[in-house]
């Protein structure tokens, strides 16, 4: 359960090995004592690493082996974090940000892009959402993009599959409202990361840290969208009413 | 539900797989999760609640465990007889009232409500009703039953012993403390000779003034304590008499500056010295049922109450506990402190002997770290917090804060091995 003052007492991170989920799960270990943590992750030496990495935070972790592009590993995670308790805070954070070009000149990396950031999502959903359900509380911490909220040259494909996977977890979040489910929709900006090593920061830049702060408190605060850095809202916002051909001239 | 059949129901239905338990639940008072159980069921009580028995020569009620404190205190009345423990709410059922095992402003003199109870009827898992008594071979279902926070199945039906009273007020003595030695001298010196007693404290005030307090005691009025407006219908329940502290409580959200100005207002408010006023009982006992919305008073978040006991000898980690508070910047305007008197066996069950403190506090960031400030005080004195108020407490603590936990354990994985009766609180706390 989440007690009174926000802190919950068990984590599902899907994507355990995302910098911005283990970023999250740090936030909420500092709060919570003996903070029990499932790590859903393709097995290997990252995943190896973040189980380390969260017991000497002080948590109890547990690893579970998740493929994002097979439904049934969804409901396989899901599942066996369920067997140790009620999920009072699941994380959806795999991703790939993949190469744009690549990716829409290419039919399997466009297609490995579709299905790792949305099919993959809306099936862990919908495992989500039953568990939720029975639950009768329950959160999800949904880390979409501002890329999903207007197609850009650079990089369509990837914001299609974001823009996708937002509008099904806003719905989504309605849905639950009424089973006492919670859904946070994430719109980060540029985040450094291991997504984002190698290329050049866009303006208004954040860390994981930040973004898992702002999380804590959109969670605590049962927000249903936050932008990190705050000031994304605004730019975006600005950026979705432009004229097409101004948006099209702009240096993004 | 209305007849003990429709537990009977609830009981087949929660055992069905994929179930998340059953659960009863009174009036819903408690302030935490005690009385939520997510994703499964829950037993409202509040309509079985008929009077079935009353024996006025040997005070002596028999009630359907969803009847409420305000109704019987309507009811008793008349007949020259009141409840024996009542908390600061009147809204309260008498399951809830022997499931929490209550306490009052009588305490340190009469013990909590679970002390009162001569027998219940309680259904158990299985569907067996089984009849308690304190003492009986049944008495350590009983023992685990009070304080056991609806743990151990449904209480149906309860025998409470009720005391004898002339009238419907109380005669109260009011005074001022102007710090916290000179509140715990005050209250260790005479408490014993009033029957009520309880002091509301300014849990701002730091410094010289840290822990000074309004207490007000008293014990029943007789007819003679009565002026004669008042004695022509002795046990007419009203609360007619001004009131005093009844508070007024700030408009809008309580942040520090208004609770500040509140705990001013309040200890400034009260005489210095008032003795032997005559207050009608509900005044005296449930100032907060008079105000309508009290709790919309904090923001979004709501709040949190915290209250704890610790042992007399303890009375340095209290006041240690009671700067911790005034020096946290949280605000909080209902604080109550009392002297406890003994324990009864209940296994979870949570007065104990010393001194009690409670505050009720807005939810913002850092409360979770007072809390745990609190809760190693609390610990390190031997002390505990109360479960009908908790929305914290992990299970280790509580388990470290409840030594008969695990004997509370043992009898619950006897009466319910399936753990088909289950809240939130309990999941919370691996009660
Ligand atoms: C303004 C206010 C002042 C208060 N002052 C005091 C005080 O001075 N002293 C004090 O001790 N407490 C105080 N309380 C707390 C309150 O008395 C307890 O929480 C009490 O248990 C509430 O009773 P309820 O009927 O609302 O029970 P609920 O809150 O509905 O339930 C409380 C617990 O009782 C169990 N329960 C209820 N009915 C049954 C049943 N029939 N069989 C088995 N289990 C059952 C529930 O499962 C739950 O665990 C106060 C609360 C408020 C809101
Ligand atoms: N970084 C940013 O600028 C930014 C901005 C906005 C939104 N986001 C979103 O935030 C989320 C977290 O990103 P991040 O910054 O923390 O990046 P990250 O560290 O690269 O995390 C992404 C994770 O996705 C996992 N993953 C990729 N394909 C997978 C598959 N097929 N099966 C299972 N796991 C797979 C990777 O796990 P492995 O260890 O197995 O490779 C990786 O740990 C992503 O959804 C991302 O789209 C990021």
């Amino acid at each position: 359960m989440i007690d009174a003052l926000g802190n919950p007492q068990s984590l599902l991170l899907l994507g355990g090995t995302s910098d911005i989920a283990l970023a999250i799960a740090h936030a909420y270990a500092g709060r919570a004592n003996g903070l029990r943590v499932v790590v859903a992750a393709r097995p290997g030496p990252r995943r190896d690493d973040a189980v380390q990495d969260l017991q000497r935070a002080g948590c109890v972790v547990r690893a579970v082996d998740l493929d994002a592009r097979l439904p049934s590993s969804q409901t396989a995670a899901v599942d066996a974090a369920a067997a140790e308790g009620d999920i009072d805070v699941a994380v959806l954070a795999y991703g790939v940000l993949g190469d744009n070009e690549q990716a829409w000149h290419d039919v399997e990396t466009g297609a490995e892009l579709a299905e790792v950031n949305f099919v993959g999502p809306v099936t862990a959903g919908i495992v989500l959402a039953d568990r939720i359900r029975r639950q009768g509380h329950g959160v999800v911490v949904a880390l979409s993009s501002v890329a999903a909220e207007r197609p850009r040259r650079s990089n369509f494909v990837y914001g299609s599959t974001k823009a996708g996977f937002d509008a099904f977890y806003t719905g989504l979040g309605e849905a639950l409202r009424e089973h006492g489910g919670h859904v946070l929709v994430v719109r980060p900006g540029f985040v450094h990361s291991k997504m984002t090593q190698g290329l050049k920061a866009a303006p208004l830049a954040t860390t994981p840290d930040r973004v898992a702060a702002a999380v804590v408190a959109a969670v605590d605060a049962r927000k249903e969208q936050v932008w990190v850095p705050p000031a994304m809202r605004l730019v975006m916002s600005t950026l979705r009413h432009l004229p097409r051909p101004v948006f099209r001239r702009l240096p993004l | 539900m209305t007849t003990p059949h429709d537990v009977t129901d609830a009981l087949a239905a929660a055992s069905a797989p994929r179930q998340r338990g059953l659960l009863a639940r009174g009036l819903g008072r408690s302030y935490g999760d005690a009385a939520q159980n997510s994703g499964g069921l829950v037993l409202d009580m509040t309509a079985f609640k008929r009077v079935l028995n009353l024996d006025t020569v040997g005070a002596e009620v028999r009630v359907q465990a969803g009847a409420d404190l305000d109704q019987l205190t309507r009811f008793l009345l008349p007949h020259g007889l009141w409840l024996p423990v009542v908390p600061g709410t009147r809204q309260v059922t008498v399951g809830g009232a022997i499931a929490a095992d209550v306490h009052g402003k009588n305490h340190h003199v009469a013990g909590s409500f679970g002390s009162h109870v001569l027998e219940m009827d309680l259904m158990t898992a299985d569907g067996q009703v089984h009849t308690l008594t304190p003492q009986g071979v049944d008495s350590e279902l009983f023992w685990a039953t009070v304080g056991g926070m609806g743990m151990t199945g449904v209480i149906l039906h309860a025998t409470v012993a009720c005391s004898h009273v002339e009238t419907a007020y109380v005669v109260v003595d009011t005074e001022r403390a102007r710090d916290i030695d000179d509140l715990l001298a005050r209250l260790t010196t005479d408490d014993d000779t009033y029957h009520y007693s309880v002091a509301w404290f300014d849990a701002l005030a730091t410094g010289r003034a840290l822990g000074r307090a309004v207490i007000t005691r008293g014990r029943g009025a007789t007819l003679d304590d009565l002026p004669p407006e008042l004695a022509r219908e002795p046990l007419a329940f009203g609360s007619r008499s001004a009131s005093l502290t009844t508070p007024a409580l700030p408009l809008g959200a309580v942040n520090r500056w208004t609770g500040r100005a509140f705990n001013e207002l309040w200890y400034r408010k009260a005489p210095v010295e008032r003795r032997a006023e005559v207050q009608a009982i509900g005044t005296f006992f449930q100032p907060l049922d008079a105000v309508g919305d009290w709790n919309r008073l904090y923001g979004p978040r709501g709040f949190c109450q915290y209250q704890f006991v610790v042992p007399f000898e303890a009375v340095e980690t209290f006041r240690r506990a009671v700067e911790v508070i005034a020096g946290s910047g949280h605000p909080s305007c209902l604080n109550v402190l009392k002297r406890l008197g003994p324990s009864n066996p209940g296994m979870l069950s949570f007065p104990a002997p010393g001194w009690t403190l409670a505050v009720d506090l807005p939810v913002k960031p850092g409360l979770d770290r007072l809390f745990a400030q609190l809760d190693d005080l609390v610990l390190s004195a031997g002390g505990r917090v109360y479960l009908a108020k908790d929305s914290r407490l992990t299970a280790a603590t509580l388990s470290s804060m409840y030594p008969r936990l695990q004997e509370f354990r043992a009898v619950r994985a006897k009466v319910d091995p399936a753990g088909i009766f289950v809240s939130d609180l309990a999941r919370r706390t691996q009660l």
